[in-house]
């Protein structure tokens, strides 16, 4: 059932301060790096709800990467230690949930270091696809089969 | 004399908590009786499923199907009951988010059924006999609903119209949905019959709870004398009251318990486990990873903290690794 | 899809840029607009050539009007460079600049990418996931913040100077603090300056008493920040005021406590002459010191560590009374609008390379070590002698030492070439010597520089195209006996030489301070990987941070030479001065907010805002949040455990519909 022309996909949350800069240096010194990552801008690291990541991995990405400012460096002054703290038990949570280690990662990464955002991307992308597609919305799909009947669900779940 | 509404109770992967709280109406109930007709209720009533079939679509008012989904007939009973109902009433925090038996979501239903059958410490089975889906016996057919991988909630099998959150609902928050529905004054459809405010709002500790709250570590009940005036997260237990919908009007604490969760999150919010992390994290007392993992070590089970009654209805639902098994036949 | 949300029907514009060949070079632009033309709510989808451009411009405000769009995406750069464009072409347009969203198709995929139809692919998701998140944006305001307008310049050297000079001079009060005893920083060691050989204490201490008689300056010597908080417009910077033991109002700096010291001699490491004199406890750092004050060790002074001394400096200074030992640490807390950060350098520590022999042989000196020899106010007058008081009869100098060094540090000091040269010429102007000048490259590349070179070449000064091997004092050879002798490729001439010599100077290099990674996180600014403040952008806004309201100036940035720093110092005056005489800056929108009707009042966010700006409110039973005061950081947003704060431009919604439409595209 493995598609052949699988890449992996994943979801990237950017601080506009250090990592997105970074991303930015990266691409105005033509550094050249794997495709499979798609940023989402956010002012700061600590404005990741792990909502976010939940939802980003139930939406059929195969990874999510939160990129940050080093310890001690935040634009905002600590969010994120914030971000660290959410991270630690979120990686617990996901574990306890069956989501591989690598599927999930968080980067301290500086305005300056566009190269890191080359060498990590490349590093993960090559992390998750040794570990095969996560595609939830298909794993759903394969669950729901043992119903008699299939059930389009509310698009919103919550009123 | 004009028909009184119709209403009917229905319990699928339940424990029978849900249809204590009708009971709890105490004379109450009385003027339930008066209101509305009874036409279907399992525990209470001697109605058969054929009687419902009989029934015209929609003309049960509404339905209050309490529990989660998980076997066969729960699943065909909970379409018939969608058709013949006007409203169907998700009552109970297992048919809202599938409750705590979706914790089972965490377990492949071969795991589950080793250990029930097999490998439960009072268990003696050596022939390691298995319930069947169908059995002959003496040119009779009995047969079992098949049992799901996946516990599921209401509203990821069929269409739902409301919520009643609980566990069990309490008998106010019950007797204003019946009423709001008798007088025809619902709010929009999907909505959740209660406060759309967390607990805290209404808890009496909340109060003592400081504005600079800090956590140093994380304790369990068990391991605490806790005292009972004070906010149970300022004496390091984990309290889901920020994250969870009120109007149960804080009976845990009260009872000097902290809350678990039960009525779920507000509207606001997509997957309340994650959020109540995002909350008891971001305000740790640490800046060092280790000291920080330590911490969080005072909370040994996430999944059963955070997801207590929402596993089902969460945004990853059931533990992705697991696989989905053909039938038990050939386990 | 639902095209209708509470704001009524969406009407969306798309535009893909191709830059040029920058976008389109790599992605299928047309492709794009094919693909976002099909998404329920978009009424425009074009592609066009340079949409920063004014016809691109306007290609988006005749859209606008003509098709009654109430949302405008534009694919191309960066939002960091052009999105403040954009924006004020969408609200010339009549629309509420806010519906505006942009997608980065050129740092983070053009330009890096190599492969067409990833590329395209990549385009088409994060163009989807803008087409999401934008019928979520509402019409926002920008808010303003007032400016107080006061400045800290921290760093009283040439760079600092100037900057509160020209700030003082356009009648804004400024705070000057200095962490050393006197102002004037490396610059007041030099003696002469390249390429004019102006004297360098000549064209600095007119500077430097400006400064002090100036009235809108209040000069904090012997200070340093200890604490800064607040933001833009609004910092309140704690100074640390070191003791000195001597008032400043009543030193009149006639030295003559010094003189009746109970040390008869200097014996400690002087530092403005870098270790090659001593000085007493009790001392001035330079005759031309400002403020013209004295100073008392406290480590060295005998009064000062164990209270028991004779105090003839008391005595001396007798009923100027300007002596007091009781003199304390002081904390102040002042009010600024803006910071000027101007902490200058360190230089290359030469024992790290240590086949240069500095440190072993005791004629290899630093070049700075040189410039205090052959200034007239330094350790011997002005005469350049060898340690044994002996003239040299040859010097070698050796450039790059601790720069362009892949084991050390890889920058260019950039001064090293033209002062070394400087030196050369005036070794050559003191002695007689023979100066051979050994270099890799000659950078000369300022005004004058490049004849300043030439000057040099004529003046018999010679240059031998070689990075140094070693300095040794082995000799092999009659003639390199008492020399040191140095071991150089000459790449020139293709072969190995040695060359004997009296006196090796060394060129070390420019570092940041020891420091600066402690400062830069008090000012909130960030460092490049090498050390240096970074600027906000290195060619359109090398004066500014990150950090609004801080900027940075001189060698703290990176190497310069004083031409250079004056001018950048003069440049973040005109950028503070900008923000002051505007009197407000334009909050960008993203702040938080509290929906009251929602908050539970469970407190779980009032710890997390680095502003202080959630508060509890004890009538309401409710948190309540300060917009004013709110910086967009959103992770009171992300903590809200009930979902009841919530953030502007960076809505829970805004952010689904991202994740959404970024997966949406396979």
């Amino acid at each position: 059932m493995s598609d052949p022309k699988w890449q992996p996909r994943i979801v990237a949350f950017f601080c506009n301060w250090c990592t997105y800069t970074a991303a930015d240096l990266a691409g105005v010194s033509r550094l050249k790096y794997a495709s499979n990552a798609r940023v989402i801008r956010l002012m700061c690291s600590g404005r990741v709800d792990p909502q976010f990541i939940l939802d980003a991995l139930a939406q059929g990405a195969d990874g999510v990467l939160i990129g940050g400012c080093h310890l001690g460096d935040c634009h905002y002054g600590e969010g994120n230690y914030k971000t660290l703290r959410r991270f630690q038990m979120l990686k617990r949570l996901l574990s306890d949930m069956g989501i591989e280690d690598q599927r999930v990662r968080l980067e301290w990464i500086s305005a300056s270091e566009g190269e890191r955002v080359k060498t990590v991307i490349n590093d993960m992308v090559e992390q998750v696809r040794a570990l095969g597609p996560l595609n939830l919305p298909q794993r759903r799909q394969d669950w729901d089969r043992e119903m008699a009947e299939q059930h389009a669900e509310p698009e919103a779940a919550h009123a | 004399m004009p028909d009184k509404p119709k209403i009917s109770f229905y319990w699928c992967s339940s424990c029978g908590g849900c249809e204590e709280t009708v009971v709890d109406f105490a004379e109450d109930i009385l003027g339930v009786l008066e209101a509305v007709d009874i036409v279907f209720w399992p525990v209470a009533m001697d109605f058969k499923k054929k009687h419902v079939e009989a029934m015209p679509d929609k003309s049960i008012v509404a339905t209050l199907l309490n529990g989660a989904i998980r076997t066969s007939e729960q699943e065909e009973m909970a379409r018939l009951l969608r058709r013949k109902s006007q409203y169907l009433i998700a009552y109970g925090a297992c048919a809202q988010l599938g409750g705590i038996p979706s914790l089972a979501n965490q377990f492949s239903r071969g795991q589950l059924l080793r250990y029930v059958y097999e490998e439960a410490p009072t268990v003696v089975n050596e022939a390691k006999t298995r319930p069947r889906t169908s059995f002959q016996n003496n040119g009779h057919t009995v047969t079992l609903p098949e049992f799901r991988n996946v516990v599921r909630a209401l509203n990821q099998v069929v269409d739902v119209d409301f919520y009643i959150p609980g566990c069990p609902p309490t008998p106010k928050i019950t007797k204003a949905a019946i009423g709001a529905l008798l007088e025809g004054k619902l709010p929009p459809k999907g909505s959740v019959l209660a406060p759309d405010v967390a607990l805290c709002d209404q808890c009496p500790r909340k109060a003592s709870k400081p504005a600079d709250l800090g956590f140093t570590q994380f304790k369990r009940p068990h391991q605490v004398m806790l005292d009972p005036n004070l906010c149970l997260l300022a004496q390091g237990i984990v309290c889901m009251g920020p994250a969870t919908r009120g109007g149960c009007e804080a009976l845990c604490p009260a009872g000097n318990m902290p809350c678990t969760g039960c009525f779920g999150p507000t509207s606001r919010v997509r997957d309340q486990g994650a959020k109540i992390l995002s909350s008891l994290c971001a305000n740790i007392a640490s800046k060092d990873e280790k000291e920080i993992r330590d911490i969080l070590a005072g909370i040994p089970d996430p999944v059963g903290v955070f997801y207590r009654y929402g596993l089902a209805g969460s945004l990853l639902r059931r533990k992705v690794s697991l696989p989905v098994e053909p039938d038990q036949e050939t386990p | 899809m639902n095209t209708n949300n509470r704001n009524g029907e969406v009407r969306i514009g798309f535009y893909i840029c191709h830059c040029g060949h920058n976008i389109a070079g790599m992605v299928d632009c047309p492709a794009v607009a094919q693909y976002i033309a099909k998404i329920p709510g978009v009424v425009v989808s074009r592609d066009y050539k340079y949409m920063c451009s004014d016809p691109g411009q306007e290609l988006i405000q005749q859209d606008i009007r003509e098709h009654q769009l109430n949302r405008v995406v534009v694919a191309s750069c960066s939002p960091l460079l052009h999105e403040h464009t954009f924006r004020n072409a969408v609200a010339a347009g009549g629309l509420n600049p806010f519906f505006f969203q942009m997608v980065n198709i050129r740092e983070h995929d053009s330009w890096v990418h190599t492969d067409r139809e990833e590329a395209t692919a990549k385009a088409k998701s994060l163009a989807h996931a803008a087409i999401s998140r934008v019928r979520f944006h509402r019409a926002l305001e920008t808010t303003r913040v007032p400016i107080h307008p006061d400045v800290l310049v921290v760093g009283g050297g040439i760079a600092g100077i100037h900057a509160a000079l020209t700030l003082g001079n356009a009648g804004k009060k400024v705070f000057l603090v200095e962490r050393d005893p006197s102002i004037g920083g490396h610059m007041a060691q030099f003696d002469k300056t390249f390429p004019t050989l102006d004297c360098a204490a000549c064209i600095l201490t007119p500077k430097m008493s400006a400064v002090r008689a100036h009235e809108n300056i209040t000069l904090w010597s012997y200070s340093e920040i200890v604490k800064v908080s607040g933001y833009v417009g609004n910092y309140t910077v704690t100074v640390k005021r070191k003791p000195r033991y001597v008032n400043e109002e009543l030193c009149v700096g006639c030295l003559e406590c010094i003189q009746s010291c109970i040390y008869k001699e200097g014996k400690f490491p002087d530092e403005f002459n870098v270790g090659l004199s001593k000085r007493k406890p009790i001392y001035i750092p330079f005759p031309q010191a400002v403020p013209p004050v004295v100073v008392i060790d406290p480590e060295r002074c005998l009064q000062v560590r164990t209270g028991k001394c004779k105090k003839t400096c008391l005595e001396a200074c007798a009923d100027r009374n300007a002596i007091d030992f009781t003199q304390k640490e002081e904390l102040v807390e002042i009010k600024v609008g803006n910071i000027i950060v101007a902490t200058g350098f360190k230089l290359f520590d030469a024992k790290r390379i240590p086949q240069y022999g500095y440190g072993l042989y005791p004629n290899v000196v630093t070049a700075i070590e040189l410039e205090r020899l052959v200034n007239s106010s330094g350790p011997t007058a002005g005469e350049i002698v060898l340690r044994d008081g002996r003239p040299p009869k040859s010097v070698g100098m050796l450039l790059c030492v601790g720069s362009r060094d892949m084991k050390t540090n890889r920058w260019c000091s950039r001064t090293c070439c033209m002062h070394s040269m400087k030196l050369a010429q005036l070794v050559r102007e003191h002695t007689d010597a023979d100066v051979t000048v050994f270099y890799m490259d000659i950078r000369a590349p300022g005004k004058g520089y490049e004849e300043f070179y030439d000057k040099s070449l004529k003046e018999g000064i010679q240059f031998v195209r070689g990075r140094v091997a070693e300095v040794t004092d082995w000799a092999m050879a009659p003639e390199e006996e008492g020399k040191l002798v140095i071991r150089v490729e000459d790449t020139l001439a293709g072969f190995v030489r040695r060359i004997p010599v009296d006196m090796i100077v060394l060129a070390t290099g420019m570092e940041p301070q020891a420091d600066a990674q402690d400062v830069r996180r008090l000012f909130n600014m960030s460092c490049g990987t090498e050390g240096w403040f970074l600027e906000k952008h290195p060619k359109l806004a090398p004066v500014s941070t990150f950090t609004d309201g801080v900027f940075i100036a001189g060698c703290c940035q990176g190497p310069k030479d004083i031409p250079d720093s004056v001018a950048q110092a003069g440049a973040a005056a005109a950028e503070a001065m900008a923000l002051i005489d505007k009197g407000h800056i334009e909050q960008e929108p993203n702040t938080a907010y509290i929906v009251e009707a929602d908050c539970s009042g469970c407190k779980s966010c009032i710890p997390l805002c680095p502003y202080t700006a959630i508060s509890f409110d004890d009538a309401k039973q409710k948190a309540l949040l300060n917009e004013a005061l709110c910086k967009g950081c959103g992770t009171c947003v992300a903590a809200c455990p009930s979902g009841s704060i919530r953030q502007n431009l960076f809505e829970d919604e805004e952010i689904f519909s991202e994740i959404e439409g970024v997966l949406a595209y396979v």
